[in-house]
């Protein structure tokens, strides 16, 4: 640096800025704008996203598929009824005839849309039905814990990193308490203890039995590992000149927080949201499967698999059919949430590349 | 050059002092750096203070010390008399949007997730005086001012160039109208050719506006540019001030010699540099312990018995300059080097 510094009013110096390339470009995609042109170039993104939405929408359907198509109470018990299959009149349960010949089986899948398409479980109820029915619980359980989990960590893990001091102090131990316990052994015992009583937090009360309940448990159980991060991450960002200019200019924490932390962990946010969902509906199905989730007579694609744990030699669809719309599912969500990811590199971005 | 006008700036014996890998369980005697320890400055209106050291000598928490971003471990800074040492954050609000701080770094100090026009205009929003409308057509008038264009306002930070950003962040400081800007590196992160521009528009800029600066750098070319008179600081503490160019053609600390002497030589036909270059050995004593004595005693080539026992404090060893030298190298006028 030298003597190109005169303190002369040079005539190249305040029209200085070199015009920007982009100039024609009058409005400047935002970084989510950006982000979104991306995900859409990302075939695998796209593509995940697509039979998310179908599954969704098929299992939306249910109500209209129980009553319009296949014409059956999915959650009435069947045992005396009959069906047809080929023109023929057959009983949806017949007695077992393997082994000691105790015991009854199901129907088999028929691959007929109107009459059991995927045979009949343990009660004569329809799979299918049952199927598309346990879906919209195990994705609206799954996307409300993911939510509730992302919010809550969101808030604590901002709270947190922007104070620092006693009130992370305070925040971390909490966390701590959660993250000592083994997911699914805090996840049991919180719905052992809950599913019996109820809940109630202020003005809220979520009853026995609710599917509520498990959105509440998991969504708690996974805030710990969605919090730390983002705690980290407003701590880095804390350090930022730009917050110190925004203190500088006198700005208050709530606004600091409210225009230079949130929007700046905000992708991190939206990451964890897909991978969590896909977290969160496996949790639920473990859950269901242990019989601590979802309860009779409502169904999920957990307890799905339990019903159909004792004809798993016999009627092995009962079980695979929710088996594999779980990993479907969990697999699309994934793949989705590794797209969003790449698209918003939040870590590249903090980096201040761009 | 050196009017004197009334004293805007004073800072007196200010101290920060960072403790190393403390505990909030436990408190005690924990290791401290002396990251700013002791000093006191003026700086009179309409002046340029440029405060010079090595990397880790402190300027830049001094800097944040003087806008007070962070809070002093002692002494007092005060701002055309009123003292903010002590203000609480809501009482400091008044008192930030006359001293602003311009950056080091134009990539961390804009949020990479606004606008640069809604970052400009954030200080006004805060101070709530002016309606929706008067912030952008103020908004646009300062970009115009740092010499951008008014259509960039709806850009993101990563559309510029890191000198454009630089204009950002003083668009930014200007937004409030201050009286007083604390320029902490402005131009080190930039290159030479952008140097020279952002340099300029600080220079106009505080004729157009008759702002006062202190300028930090560890560049002694910037600082002499854009300087009415000039503090060197040497392990947190000020060694030596004087006017720009008492303290170019005589330096009266061996530190402020052997810093001059480092610097490229600039071939303007006013400078008078000592020809031969003072290598310094060894490296910057650890801040959190500091030597005995003078704090440059290990590393100055003029040292004596009494630099390594007894610090010699900052006092006037010219008219108009000061020096914390038991022997200073300008002879002090009317009494005798050594006492």
């Amino acid at each position: 640096m030298t003597a190109t510094a005169d303190r002369k009013a040079s005539e190249d110096s305040p029209a200085a800025p070199t015009p920007i390339p982009l100039a024609a470009v009058v409005t400047s995609p935002g970084p989510w704008g950006t982000a979104l042109r991306q995900i859409r170039r990302n075939r695998s993104a796209m593509a995940s996203l697509v039979v998310f939405f179908l599954i969704l929408v098929v299992c939306l359907l249910a109500p209209f598929y129980a009553s319009s198509i296949a014409h059956t109470d999915p959650f009435a018990s069947n045992v005396a009824g009959t069906t047809v299959i080929g023109g023929q009149t057959v009983p949806v349960l017949a007695p077992s005839t393997t082994g000691l010949g105790l015991g009854v089986t199901p129907i088999g899948p028929t691959w007929d849309l109107t009459h059991y398409f995927l045979g009949s479980d343990g009660q004569g109820r329809d799979v299918m039905a049952r199927l598309l029915y346990g879906g919209r619980n195990s994705l609206l359980i799954g996307f409300s814990a993911a939510l509730l989990c992302c919010l809550l960590a969101g808030i604590i893990g901002v709270l947190a990193g922007y104070f620092g001091g006693v009130v992370d102090g305070v925040l971390s131990r909490l966390l701590d308490v959660v993250w000592a316990f083994p997911v699914y052994l805090l996840a049991i015992s919180l719905s052992v203890v809950l599913l019996t009583s109820g809940v109630r937090i202020g003005p809220i009360s979520i009853g026995a039995g609710s599917l509520w309940l498990p959105v509440l448990i998991i969504g708690i159980v996974y805030v710990p590992y969605v919090a730390r991060p983002i705690r980290g991450q407003v701590m880095a960002l804390k350090e930022k000149e730009f917050v110190a200019a925004a203190i500088g200019v006198g700005s208050s924490d709530l606004r600091i927080m409210r225009r230079d932390v949130v929007p700046n962990v905000a992708p991190t946010v939206v990451v964890f949201l897909p991978l969590m969902t896909a977290l969160s509906m496996l949790t639920e199905s473990a859950l269901s499967f242990l019989s601590v989730g979802v309860q009779p007579p409502q169904a999920s694609w957990g307890t799905i698999i339990n019903d159909g744990l004792d004809l798993l030699y016999t009627r092995p669809a009962v079980t695979l059919a929710p088996g594999i719309a779980i990993a479907l599912t969990a697999v699309v969500l994934n793949l989705f949430g590794d797209g969003v990811r790449e698209a918003l590199d939040p870590r590249a971005r903090l980096r201040g590349a761009g | 050059m050196t009017e004197r006008g009334e004293v805007l700036l004073r800072a007196t014996d200010v101290v920060k002092h960072f403790p190393v890998a403390g505990s909030p369980w436990r408190r005690g005697a924990r290791q401290v750096v002396h990251a700013v320890d002791g000093v006191s400055l003026e700086v009179r209106r309409g002046q340029t203070l440029g405060i010079v050291g090595e990397s880790g000598c402190g300027k830049s928490t001094l800097g944040r010390c003087l806008v007070r971003l962070t809070d002093l471990t002692s002494g007092r800074v005060e701002l055309a008399g009123q003292d903010i040492t002590t203000l609480s954050r809501r009482r400091l609000r008044p008192v930030r949007r006359d001293i602003q701080l311009v950056f080091q770094d134009p990539y961390s100090s804009l949020n990479p997730r606004r606008r640069v026009g809604e970052m400009v205009a954030e200080g006004m929003e805060v101070a709530g005086e002016r309606s929706g409308r008067q912030i952008s057509a103020r908004v646009a008038e300062l970009f115009e001012l740092v010499g951008l264009s008014a259509d960039h306002v709806d850009r993101y930070p990563h559309e510029f160039s890191g000198g454009q950003r630089q204009r950002v962040g003083i668009a930014r400081a200007l937004a409030v109208d201050p009286q007083l800007i604390v320029a902490d590196e402005p131009v080190s992160a930039l290159d030479v050719s952008i140097q020279a521009q952002v340099l300029n528009l600080f220079a106009d800029l505080q004729d157009e506006l008759g702002l006062t600066y202190v300028f930090i750098a560890h560049d002694l070319g910037v600082v002499r540019h854009v300087s009415d008179r000039i503090a060197v600081m040497y392990l947190g503490e000020v060694v030596e001030v004087a006017d720009a160019d008492d303290l170019y053609e005589a330096p009266a600390h061996p530190y402020t010699e052997a810093l001059l002497s480092a610097a490229p030589e600039i071939d303007d036909g006013v400078t008078a540099i000592a020809p031969e270059r003072i290598v310094l050995v060894g490296d910057v004593p650890n801040p959190v312990n500091k030597p005995m004595g003078c704090p440059f005693h290990p590393r100055c080539p003029h040292v004596q018995a009494k630099c390594t026992v007894e610090r010699p404090p900052l006092r006037e060893v010219a008219p108009g300059r000061s020096a914390a030298c038991h022997f200073p190298l300008v002879a002090v006028a009317g009494r005798p080097a050594a006492p």
